[in-house]
């Protein structure tokens, strides 16, 4: 009974949630900034992992690449003694449960989110909550209306309330209670957590880009080795 | 221990044992050695032999992905990011097989457009056109079954459009659905099924179909730029005058196009490899979720023109319903590329030579063909649909309106001998005339 009426309390939520044609905005990533990718690393354990698993994402290949010493991960990243520095970034709650009680939609796996979505999608995504008492959690967003989500970053970014054009649509928003960053620092916190985002996503790209330049430099070589070839057996065809 | 002049060396003894045993020169002599082809191939012969390069790269890397792939339901999408994770190069081989796909086609259908530049589908080679067509069906299954395979959401989606498209037959239609997944919806079954055809019945076809392919045009020998046949030239040892062997001449040209290919395959596999959500499309990063639709079903782009043609079908005719009409066209579309060599009435064969009412013919075919292939992989808007209906409308007009007006071409008269000039440049008397 009490399930029921928790889905009951859920469901107008999850009707009208939608994606919007809200404008995103734009935000550069770049795997190779290290420091940034720790530092996106540890927002998400702070603030996205009690809810979304990085399933496909390996402590250690984060360590690696990010340059961060296996002991510190295992120290400061990795909280439960069961788990080793190989191990997936898996979450303990269970899909079943969270299904419960986020009223029918499990918070999802967020290994892909920018492959399937975009950074910029993702960026803007995470600084346009705004506060609105009509949702269960007293916020919404214009890029996905009606999300089910909280806005787990407000300590940091503070209370925002949306500016809404005549039509109804959000326009901007309006900082009615700072929180512990500036909008500029905010900012670049998000920028930092979508360049982490974007690297769990595809982890592998430095790896291709590198690699890429040489075989095309070799195959570029390979095609004047051909091409004279070519000519030279053609010499004597008119 | 060097042999001696007068006895063979060790290399020819085993030629000469292997030979009494197994066709070896001869085949090599059919195929390679002495199998002359015209000198004047442009840049549009190219195709056929990057896509057997390309349908090499799809067996290997498809072998190698087999390897770590799991197809099941529950599986499928994990196993395929952890290929790309966790698989010593395995990003390389499925980017390489993901990219493979979208490059088939891409060869494939100027493949197909250099056999309607010069007439290759004509008398006497008909059948290569049919076998061609035939590769190009089965390859259109085995793109959409591998698409299944990742268990994204495009995946199944889009797999549950186009299985769908099977139920708009009458009586037979709802049945034959759940014939094709093994269950009532798309679920594991239907997974099991395509990979089994994707990795063992559709290659094998697709080798053979393609041995077939290449068996009947040796027979009858290659078309050229100038669709004149060099077989009706020949010297005093019966050799064609405007032919060269195709080994050594031609492996080391295809050698050189071959690496040309490669550069621009690399470049998309190791920095484009999504393609802008053209070859991975963005959705297919999401698993597999029967409980919600995506906002807009696009088919990969290859699909697009004949999925255009089907959703431009909004009206009734007669009995016929538009879903059903729909599928009708979008099937039609297809088969009247089959009757090619039969609705197409002038003897000349390269477009050098035809006159002009093929050349704009063939001009706003490839334009609406282009145009279908953008607004197949849009969602559709008023004004999109009625261009895709005017693309469909040039499309089917192209091929129902060819008997009459290719009956009557204006065309210019042949060279006894083959002109190298470049792409569809009519050749130049002086070049001809010089040869003769």
């Amino acid at each position: 009974m009490k399930k029921l009426l928790f889905i009951l309390l859920w469901l107008p939520g999850l009707v009208l949630a939608a994606p919007s044609n809200y404008p995103l905005d734009r935000v550069a990533v770049d795997p190779s900034d290290q420091p940034s990718l720790q530092r996106g690393a540890q927002l998400y354990m702070n603030y996205c992992m009690g809810c979304h698993s990085l399933q496909f994402q390996r402590y250690n290949r984060f360590a690696r690449d990010a340059g961060v010493p296996e002991e510190l991960v295992m120290e400061h990243l990795i909280f439960d003694p069961e788990i080793e520095i190989g191990a997936l970034m898996t979450i303990p709650m269970s899909s079943a449960a969270a299904t419960d009680w986020f009223g029918g939609v499990a918070p999802p796996d967020l290994s892909l989110i920018t492959r399937s979505t975009s950074n910029a999608y993702v960026y803007t995504y995470l600084r346009t909550f705004y506060s609105d008492d009509s949702r269960p959690f007293g916020t919404n967003n214009p890029v996905v209306e009606n999300s089910s989500m909280p806005n787990v970053l407000w300590q940091l970014q503070g209370l925002q309330e949306a500016v809404f054009n005549d039509a109804g649509d959000v326009v901007g928003f309006e900082l009615v209670e700072p929180g512990l960053m500036t909008p500029e620092e905010f900012d670049v916190a998000m920028a930092d957590l979508v360049n982490f985002m974007a690297y769990v996503a595809e982890p592998y790209k430095l790896d291709r880009e590198r690699i890429g330049k040489w075989v095309l430099l070799y195959l570029a070589l390979a095609f004047v080795v051909f091409y004279l070839l070519k000519k030279e057996y053609w010499k004597d065809v008119h | 221990m060097a042999a001696s002049p007068e006895t063979p060396s060790r290399k020819d003894q085993l030629l000469e044992w292997f030979d009494a045993r197994f066709p070896l020169i001869e085949t090599w002599n059919y195929h390679m050695g002495k199998y002359y082809t015209p000198k004047n191939f442009n840049v549009w012969y190219a195709f056929g032999v990057l896509a057997a390069v390309v349908l090499v790269i799809q067996l290997v890397t498809g072998i190698w992905l087999t390897m770590s792939y799991k197809p099941s339901a529950d599986e499928a999408f994990a196993s395929v990011e952890h290929i790309m994770r966790d698989v010593h190069w395995g990003w390389l081989i499925r980017y390489m097989h993901s990219t493979g796909a979208s490059a088939f086609f891409i060869v494939v259908y100027l493949h197909m457009f250099r056999a309607m530049l010069y007439g290759s589908y004509k008398k006497p080679r008909e059948l290569i056109w049919i076998i061609g067509m035939l590769i190009f069906l089965v390859l259109m299954a085995e793109a959409f079954m591998g698409y299944v395979l990742p268990w994204g959401q495009m995946s199944y989606w889009g797999a549950q459009v186009i299985i769908g498209l099977f139920g708009a037959i009458p009586l037979i239609g709802e049945q034959l659905v759940v014939w094709i997944q093994g269950d009532f919806m798309i679920s594991d079954a239907t997974l099991n099924r395509f990979f089994a055809l994707h990795v063992v019945a559709l290659p094998l076809v697709l080798v053979m179909l393609v041995f077939l392919h290449i068996v009947a045009l040796h027979h009858v020998g290659s078309n050229n730029p100038d669709g004149i046949e060099i077989k009706e030239c020949k010297d005093k040892q019966g050799k064609p005058l405007d032919g060269i062997p195709f080994h050594p001449y031609f492996t080391v040209k295809d050698l050189t196009i071959i690496v040309v290919f490669l550069f621009f395959f690399s470049a998309v596999v190791f920095f484009a490899p999504e393609m802008g959500g053209l070859f991975l499309e963005h959705p297919n990063f999401e698993p597999a979720n029967p409980m919600v639709t995506p906002d807009h079903i696009a088919p990969v782009w290859y699909f697009a023109p004949f999925y255009a043609i089907l959703r431009a079908v909004t009206f009734d005719l007669l009995f016929i319903d538009a879903k059903l009409l729909g599928v009708i066209a979008m099937f039609g579309s297809i088969i009247l590329l089959f009757l090619l060599p039969w609705l197409d009435r002038c003897p000349v064969k390269s477009i050098r030579y035809r006159g002009n009412t093929y050349k704009w013919a063939l001009a706003a075919f490839v334009v609406a063909f282009a145009m279908l292939t953008f607004l197949g992989t849009q969602p559709s808007t008023p004004l999109y649909t009625f261009l895709a209906q005017v693309g469909m409308f040039v499309y089917f007009a192209f091929f129902l309106l060819m008997p009459w007006y290719t009956a009557n071409e204006k065309t210019k008269p042949l060279p006894e001998r083959v002109s190298r000039s470049w792409l569809f440049v009519p050749y130049s008397p002086r070049s001809s005339e010089g040869d003769k």
